[in-house]
């Protein structure tokens, strides 16, 4: 405990070091947090989902916090279920076994732009006759404008803007603009106020039934806009934090425990063990690391698990290795192993109780400098295309973006968001590591 | 007496003269044996992952069954033809693709056969990988990609290196200044990889300012005279380049800064400086000299990373570099091409190493060739 307390002590002398780890705990906390508010099956099924799970989201929006930034005001998305939030829906029955059912919902619009869609989804329960719906909006200068008219089957999607009769009825304006503006405006600007949507409907079977669902694709969504598919990008760069965290710790606390230990081994034996280990070095320099992650992800498993073994597997033996091996030759020297072995220690327990120990305050910068490099290099998998399939990661949005032209198409927080986590995370750890090398590293100490 | 002692005198001389050749002759054997060991065992260790140990057989076996039945298939010629002689017609021409590619014979023969061409630098042809002029010869596609990535990279680490080396020598005689404070505490940038400032910079200043092109080596079409094409590629220079200069270049000069420190906070330095030399002789005589070894193996090291080429940097900017090829050449399952540069890269790496040797002797006074453990 009071090795730690000095340790803090010591950082505290380093603003950049307590700068990085503030942002170091942040992350993790964000990790954790990620971690039990989205668990894993969950994640999987907003990120993969499909139609059904993304379909209440406009598709390549920024996010709704622009609104406060700008001089136009964007619409924001919404989206209500008959029976909830203002959604009013009255069944009067009638005479013969009909009944008519009336929705109504009011909605504020005072914005400067105009929405991207308008969908209603309907829900039908009936034998042989379907329901009758007719829609109508009621603009805040109380014009009434009829929407459509038909007979809704058990499930239907009505598409405001592809609606061919509404196209006519507006005089071939295109309907969101035709339903919004202020009529008879050139340039269009929109009418604000509130707007009222008022369906008639009528069913014609006692037990028949119609439920219906009201999304307005706005021009804004969420905290963090929605990419191509509609998801909501927020969930990528929240579960992308426990994903780069633990690669990046694994991978670092892996190699570097790895590295030591074979290092202190093939030092300790000495001869031809010591040799082996120093041709395997030799040998994993002449491999391409990348280009090997490259073909394993390509022909064999883009698992994060198979990728980050693979990692561990080439990191292990670098120069590293022969950092160790110089300075535990300088220890193997010294006069307390001398008495170890004088009294008859194992190799094994002069290796684990005696040489580790003492490289340990060496390996901590080490690894921590180590762990944004990792993160990147899942980055960079992903940006090549070979990451995880099914997890949603930052490089995985990075790649998206950039596979969807988003620079090329200003939709740049797409690309900002997650590079500028994965950049704060890289800075964090960078400067952590900087200090502790400054800490532990006596010949640097001083300078 | 005096005789006898000159005697043994020139007799030693010999021997000594003797003892230093065999002993520089019986290092180079040694390193020239184990440096090809490791090579080839690099090599095939390449050649094994490429193949995936042979399940890549596999894949593209089924995949040219694919390609011929949907081709054969498709054909309208062959929509009279009874199913019995569109089935051997099938048969016949995957034979007929599967010995093209080789794969008729077994993974492990071909894998040998890979390693001793490729050891013979004979690079063969590629898979499906086709050159921009044409050829399928692997020399030839890994040539053409080649001077792109040596001009990216080139530029970058050259600059890199001189720059940050003449940087770090003068931040390290002012410990403490602002300037130094500032480079260290930049240095952490440099945890984010050259891609990553690419694409801030391709944000930055091809898409909101508009004064850099998005990617690409020249425009296109390409302009007609040699002046105005150089122009042109150097302004397709600017931005790749820089992201490789900027990822690297504050924790390169606050690790050279480091390093001099430590090497100028040596009691000779402070000797020196008492004798009243000046600056420019400290630096040169005293500091440079012993860190010389380290800057040379950098340099050497550096030479070395000039071939491999940033993959994601020029994924990033369409660069057309030996990078992106490797990258592709994985994507098509085109061995050939994945050991043709592995191979090169081997030889380039171990010849650098092996002279790396010969010059820690030439400028480390300290250091006797073969003498010595390595370490």
């Amino acid at each position: 405990m009071n090795a730690v307390k000095r340790l803090l002590r010591e950082i505290a002398k380093y603003p950049s070091a307590v700068f990085g780890l503030i942002i170091v705990l942040l992350l993790v906390a964000l990790a954790v947090y990620a971690l039990v508010t989205i668990p894993y099956s969950e994640a999987v099924r907003l990120w993969r989902g499909g139609e059904t799970v993304w379909y209440q989201n406009p598709k390549n929006v920024p996010p709704a916090w622009f609104n406060l930034f700008s001089a136009r005001k964007l619409p924001e998305s919404f989206a209500v279920k008959a029976g909830e939030e203002g959604f009013t829906k009255t069944v009067t029955p009638g005479e013969q076994n009909t009944s008519k059912i009336d929705f109504t919902y009011s909605f504020e619009f005072d914005y400067d732009e105009f929405p991207q869609e308008l969908l209603l989804y309907f829900d039908a329960k009936y034998e042989s006759k379907s329901p009758f719906v007719s829609i109508y909006l009621i603009t805040p200068d109380d014009r009434e404008i009829r929407i459509s008219d038909f007979g809704v089957s058990q499930r239907q999607t009505f598409r405001f803007s592809q609606d061919e009769k509404l196209q006519r009825r507006l005089r071939r304006v295109e309907p969101m603009k035709g339903l919004f503006a202020v009529p008879d405006s050139d340039p269009m600007t929109p009418l604000k106020g509130t707007y009222q949507l008022v369906i008639n409907g009528l069913t014609f079977e006692p037990d028949s039934d119609v439920n219906a669902e009201f999304v307005m694709h706005g021009q804004l969504y969420g905290l963090a806009g929605t990419d191509h598919n509609r998801r909501d990008i927020m969930v990528a760069l929240l579960y992308g934090a426990p994903v780069a965290m633990a690669f990046g710790l694994l991978a670092a606390l892996g190699t570097s425990i790895l590295s030591m230990s074979i290092s202190a081994i093939g030092t300790w034996y000495g001869g031809w063990l010591d040799e082996v280990i120093q041709r395997i070095t030799e040998i994993n320099l002449v491999l391409p690391f990348l280009a090997i992650l490259i073909m394993v992800g390509t022909f064999y498993s883009r698992s994060i698990w198979t990728i980050l073994g693979v990692t561990i597997l080439l990191s292990i033996f670098t120069g590293s290795i022969k950092t160790y091996r110089a300075i535990f030759l300088q220890v193997k020297e010294s006069t307390y192993i001398e008495a170890a072995r004088a009294y008859g220690a194992s190799d094994f327990r002069i290796i684990f109780t005696y040489l580790i120990p003492r490289m340990i305050p060496l390996l901590i910068p080490a690894l921590v400098s180590a762990v944004p490099s990792y993160v990147f290099l899942e980055a960079s998998l992903a940006v090549l295309g070979l990451g995880d399939p099914v997890l949603p990661t930052w490089g995985k949005l990075v790649n998206d973006a950039f596979t969807n032209g988003a620079l090329y198409k200003s939709q740049y927080y797409w690309i900002l968001e997650p590079a500028a986590l994965l950049m704060i995370t890289g800075l964090g750890f960078a400067m952590l590591g900087f200090a502790l090398d400054r800490i532990f590293n006596p010949r640097l100490r001083g300078v | 007496m005096t005789l006898e002692i000159e005697a043994e005198g020139a007799g030693t001389k010999r021997t000594s003269a003797n003892s230093t050749f065999s002993r520089v002759g019986r290092f180079v054997l040694m390193r020239l044996v184990l440096l090809f060991f490791t090579i080839v065992a690099g090599v095939y260790l390449t050649i094994l992952i490429a193949n995936m140990g042979g399940y890549v057989d596999t894949i593209m076996k089924n995949d040219i069954r694919e390609r011929v039945t949907t081709s054969v298939a498709a054909a309208t010629a062959n929509q009279n033809i009874s199913t019995e002689t569109r089935r051997s017609m099938i048969e016949q021409r995957i034979a007929l693709e599967e010995r093209r590619l080789g794969l008729d014979r077994p993974f492990v023969e071909r894998s040998f056969r890979y390693l001793g061409n490729a050891l013979r630098l004979q690079l063969g042809r590629a898979v499906y990988m086709v050159s921009d002029n044409g050829s399928r010869e692997v020399r030839n596609i890994i040539l053409e990609r080649l001077p792109p990535t040596l001009l990216l990279m080139g530029t970058s680490q050259l600059f890199l290196f001189f720059f940050s080396v003449l940087i770090a020598l003068t931040l390290s005689r002012a410990y403490g200044s602002f300037w130094d404070k500032l480079v260290i505490t930049l240095s952490p940038t440099s945890a984010a990889p050259p891609w990553f400032y690419g694409i801030f910079f391709i944000l930055v200043f091809a898409a909101v300012l508009k004064v850099l092109p998005f990617g690409g080596m020249v425009d296109a079409p390409p302009p007609a005279n040699t002046f105005d094409y150089i122009v042109n590629v150097l302004k397709h220079l600017i931005l790749p380049a820089g992201s490789l200069i900027i990822s690297a270049l504050f924790f390169s000069i606050y690790n050279w800064r480091t390093f001099f420190l430590i090497y100028s906070s040596e009691d000779y330095v402070d000797m020196a400086k008492a004798k009243g030399l000046s600056d420019r002789d400290i630096e040169r005589r005293y500091i440079l000299r012993p860190t010389l070894p380290t800057i040379v193996t950098n340099f050497a090291l550096l030479v070395i990373t000039l071939w491999s080429g940033a993959t994601l940097t020029e994924t990033v900017f369409l660069w057309p570099g030996l990078g992106r090829t490797i990258f592709r050449a994985i994507g098509f399952y085109d061995t050939p091409v994945i050991v043709g540069t592995t191979i090169i890269y081997a030889y380039l790496l171990a010849l650098t190493v092996f002279l790396l040797d010969f010059i820690y002797a030439l400028v480390d006074p300290r250091v006797k060739i073969g003498g010595g453990s390595h370490p």
